[in-house]
Parts: structure tokens; sequence; C-alpha cells
């Protein structure tokens, strides 16, 4: 056990959640960032998902990185990322219908979210599987967790709601004067919360800070 | 004066480094330049040494808002009195606006100045007096009836996402006070379109009256335009006395601005003239080959002298940091604004106004005009040199 979770193994496992985000440090997975982040439990879905996904392809490619030939390399991992997707999208489609419907076509998409492919072609081509595993739920959570973020502020702030559950739409909080910002329910929003979370980040980490 | 100088004097070692109000130091060096023109100047390179810096740029700016601003509030009044059917004269309406619009602006310089000294407080530099116009325009362009935290909410997101971090006055891609009402516009439209919100209908401190006549309708005209039939001209569209943002109705006050803005030498004729060509021009092509609603088929000296169009030409447009800078980019800068406005007026489906969208979207394109005006430049005079030689 001591060897499974080496000092090394925990980096590679706890790096991405914080200092080597790939949202806000790598900055990818922007795309589907802005697009499922509306609402709370989209966008927890869409976190599990990427993370499943990110895992299981990087556990298979880990396994047959020497015997895939370096040529064909990006299509091979992509047809083994497209089956993971459809799994898990159909697996969706039939246990979580109304999500899926939510995440309409950025469930597909995730087989193009840049993460995964620059997990496998960094990570999982050059070293073991569990290693490999390591990292993809690392880079899956970590990814979740700024979807969580984005996704917490927006909800609350653009429908008033957490979860589906009503959070300001009281009558009292209306009589009040307050109206919910419809501003944070367009995609603009979502980019200038993630654009905050990575300069708070930076702020706080000035190692993170470019030097210009 | 001289008291006054000596006062400051007096008091300054209090804000120097060590000094009891060190924490206030940029607030007072902001008032100290503000009042008194800073005697430093530049030790390098050449300059153009002139009476007027920024800090009186920005003051004749707010000059110019003056005679639309106070019409303005009368305006609201006049707006208020008719609506509600109570009786008042001249002074009634006008202390009426007054009392409406007068915590809009508190609110606004409040909020964003309060931004602007903790910035530089922050980043140990000088307080910078871009919003000192950015300020007056904004409650100029919101409805009467947008609640003033909204206000608050919307100049605060402006001061900090579209000024500051950019590096602050003179660094912003766009104009922070459109950037403060496209934040209203999407975050809260039932409060910043529509016919309820232009006209107020409370009474402030027993002025006015307290509830619409009935069969009264706050449309604006463009509104009106764009869900029925385009409204005939009449004088009071150049006036101003119709429903619309508190600054932007009377097209004779904003002239009598852009005169003292052109007088002054702050803003370009150029950008101005022709924001006007091309909405004129655009507004006649909807004449002429526009598709059949009520607002393309609008005369195009009614589309120039309705909603945000004057305002926007004269103040927003002009607005030296996020306009063209090259000279000849500014009549390409200016014609795509208005052209653009009258586009966006008429075949948009949603909102009745363009001015805004228009000019942020120029503001984005601003530098790219430059830069093509520079190229060509650059490359016309290559090429004489060869045949020169």
């Amino acid at each position: 056990m001591g060897k499974l979770f080496s000092a090394k193994n925990k980096e590679v496992f706890s790096a991405p959640i914080s200092m080597n985000n790939p949202v806000t440090v790598q900055v990818l997975g922007i795309c589907s960032a802005l697009a499922v982040t509306s609402k709370l439990e989209p966008a927890i879905v869409m976190g599990l998902s990427v993370t499943i996904i990110t895992a299981f392809s990087n556990v298979v490619i880990s396994l047959i990185r020497k015997t895939i030939p370096n040529r064909i390399r990006i299509i091979v991992q992509l047809v083994v990322v497209a089956a993971l997707v459809t799994i898990v999208s159909e697996f969706l489609k039939a246990f979580a219908y109304d999500v899926s419907v939510q995440l309409s076509v950025y469930v597909g998409l995730i087989i193009t979210n840049c993460i995964l492919m620059g997990r496998l072609e960094a990570f999982a081509m050059a070293n073991g599987p569990w290693e490999s595993c390591l990292d993809g739920i690392g880079n899956g959570l970590g990814y979740a967790k700024i979807l969580v973020i984005v996704a917490f502020i927006r909800e609350l702030l653009g429908s008033g709601t957490l979860l589906g559950y009503n959070i300001l739409n009281y009558d009292a909080v209306k009589e009040a004067g307050y109206v919910n910002n419809g501003l944070m329910l367009m995609p603009p929003m979502a980019l200038i919360i993630v654009a905050c979370i990575i300069w708070y980040q930076r702020a706080k980490h000035k190692e993170l800070q470019e030097n210009d | 004066m001289n008291a006054l100088r000596k006062y400051l004097d007096r008091i300054k070692p209090n804000f120097e480094e060590g000094g009891k109000y060190h924490a206030f130091r940029s607030v007072f060096d902001g008032f100290e330049t503000f009042l008194f023109v800073p005697n430093t100047t530049s030790k390098t390179g050449t300059h153009i040494h002139d009476a007027i810096d920024s800090k009186r740029i920005m003051s004749f700016v707010v000059i110019a808002l003056m005679p639309a601003l106070l019409f303005g509030m009368y305006n609201v009044g006049y707006q208020h009195f008719h609506a509600t059917g109570a009786e008042g004269g001249f002074w009634e309406m006008f202390l009426y606006g007054f009392l409406a619009v007068l915590p809009k602006i508190i609110v606004s310089y409040v909020v964003g100045l309060g931004i602007e000294f903790v910035v530089a407080q922050w980043k140990k530099e000088e307080i910078q007096e871009g919003f000192l116009v950015s300020g007056m325009l904004i409650p100029m362009i919101v409805p009467v009836d947008c609640p003033l935290w909204m206000l608050a909410v919307a100049v605060a997101f402006s001061v900090i996402f579209a000024k500051e971090v950019f590096g602050g006055t003179g660094m912003n891609i766009f104009n922070p006070a459109l950037v403060t009402r496209a934040f209203l516009f999407f975050a809260y439209p039932a409060s910043m379109s529509g016919d309820a919100v232009w006209v107020s209908g409370e009474s402030i401190f027993g002025l006015g009256g307290d509830k619409f006549i009935d069969g009264f309708s706050g449309a604006t005209p463009l509104g009106v335009a764009k869900v029925a039939e385009c409204p005939a001209f009449s004088w009071d569209m150049v006036t101003g006395l119709m429903p619309g943002s508190i600054g932007e109705t009377s097209v004779i006050a904003i002239a009598i601005g852009a005169a003292i803005l052109l007088w002054s030498g702050v803003a370009s004729w150029k950008t101005m003239l022709s924001v006007f060509v091309g909405g004129a021009l655009m507004g006649m092509v909807f004449n002429a080959w526009g598709p059949d609603t009520a607002i393309a088929r609008m005369p195009w000296y009614e589309h120039l002298c309705l909603g945000g169009f004057c305002f926007g030409a004269v103040f927003m447009a002009t607005d030296p940091v996020t306009s063209s800078r090259t000279e000849n980019g500014k009549f390409v800068y200016g014609f795509l604004i208005g052209a653009m406005a009258i586009i966006i007026r008429v075949l948009n489906p949603g909102y009745p106004e363009g001015m805004m969208l228009a000019i942020l979207l120029m503001n984005i394109f601003a530098p790219l005009i430059d830069y093509v005006v520079v190229e060509n430049n650059i490359s016309r005079r290559a090429k004489r040199a060869v045949s020169n030689n």
C-alpha cells in the first residue's frame, strides 16, 4: 500500500485539483465550463462524467501504451474516449434522462474536451495504469470543482435556486426589491466568474503568476 | 484661492508617508490636483505644454453634459406630472425631476469613485479622473425608475471589469458608462426596457401625483414604432418632451453640449459628424429597401432624433479613450456606429434601441481600424519613397 500512495502519487492526484488545475491554470475545457454551468445539477453530472471518462480512458490507454503505434496513437485514443463517452451518454439517458436533456450535445462533446486528450497525450502515454488512474481522477475532479463553483454562483444569483430548490424566490425578497440577475444565466458571465477564480488563485499563489 | 492653497499645504504632511492620514493619501492627492493644476512637468522627451490636463478635459465634458442633465431633470418631472394628471408649474416639475435624479448621481459617484479610491490606494497610484465623466454619464442613460441598488451593482461591475482590470483610466477597451448600461440591460431587462420604466409614477416628498391616469402609456416613441406604427414627427422629439432615458431625450440640450465639446476641442467633429451621416444614410436605405415594418419605414431624421442616437453620437462615440485615434479612422468608426445603430434598431426582433450595442461593438473594432489606417499610411509612403528614387 505504501507504494500505491507514495508522495509522488499523492502529488499526481492532488496537483490538478488545486495548483495545476486544468481549468484555471492550464485554461483547458473552458467551452463546456461556459455551456453547462447555468444550473448546478448538470454541472455536477458533467463534472462526474468527465472524471469517470478521464480516469477510465487514462487507464485503458496506459495499459496499451506500449503497443500503440506512434503514428496512429491519436486515433486509438479517440476510439477509446468515444467508446467511453457513448457508454456514459447512454447511461445518463437511461438513469438521468432530464439531466441528459439539459446537457444535450455537451455529453457527446466530452470527446473533444481538451483536458481528456491533454491527459492522454501528456500523462497516460508515459506512465503506468495506477498513476494514470489517479491523474485522471484528479484532473476530472479539478475540472468538476471549477464547474461546481461557477454553477453555484450562476444558479444562486441568476435563478435564485440551488439544485432546483428555491433559495431566493420568496415574496418577501421580491418586495424588498431584489431581482434575479439575468446576465448570470448568459455564457459571458461564466467566463467572468472563471476569470475571477483565476484572478483569486493567482493573487494568492504568487508562483502561478507569469513574469512579464 | 490663496487661502485654500495655504490650507492644503498646511494639511499636506498628514497624508505623506508616515503621516497620520496616510491611508487617505490618494483621496487628498485627487482633490489637490482637481482644485489646482499640478506644478510637476515631464522631464524627458518632447512634450507640448498646455494648461489643459486630463482633469480639466473631464471638467469640460461634465460642463457640456449640464444642459442635457438639467433638461432631463425637468423632463422627468414634466412626464410625471402629465402621466399622473397632477398640477404643477415649471419649478415643481424641475424639483421633482431633481429629487428623482439626484440619488442616481450620488449612487453612481459614491460607488464608482469609492472603487477608484480603493484601487488607487492599493496600487499606490494617483486617483484617476476618468470616473468624473462616467459617473455623470451613467445616471443620464438609465430610465428614471431604475432601482438604486441595481445601479450600484452595475457601476461596481463596470468600474472593476470594464476599467480597472484593463489598467484604469485611458486603458479601457469599452466605454465604462455603456458597460454599466449593458449590464443593467441584460441582467435586469424588466427594469431597463419595455413601456413601464420611462416615466416615474410615484410622488416624492408629496410632490406630484402617485397614480397614472387611465389610459396612460409610458412607451417611448421608438418602443411604439417597434410594436405598432411609426409616430408622426413632432417638435417634442427635438425639444425632448417625451419619455426616455433621463439625459437622452432633448436634441437641443445635447446640441448645446456638442457645441461646448467642439469649441473646447475635447471631442472630435469627425466622429460626431460621421455618426450622424452613417445613421442618416442607413435610415434612408431602410426607407427605400427595408423590410415592411413600422420602424424600417421611420423617416431617417426621426431615427436621428429619437432614442439615444444624439446622446451616443455626442458623448459616447467621441470618448477619446475608446474611439479610433487616427484622424481617418474616426470617419470609419463614426460611420459604422451610426449605420450599425440603425441596423440593430430595425432588424433585431427584441429591443427598440441599438445605439448602446453599436458603440460597444465598434469599441472592439476601433484598434483594428487604427491598425489598418496606420498600415495603409506606411505602405503608401513606402511606395512613394520607392517611386521617388
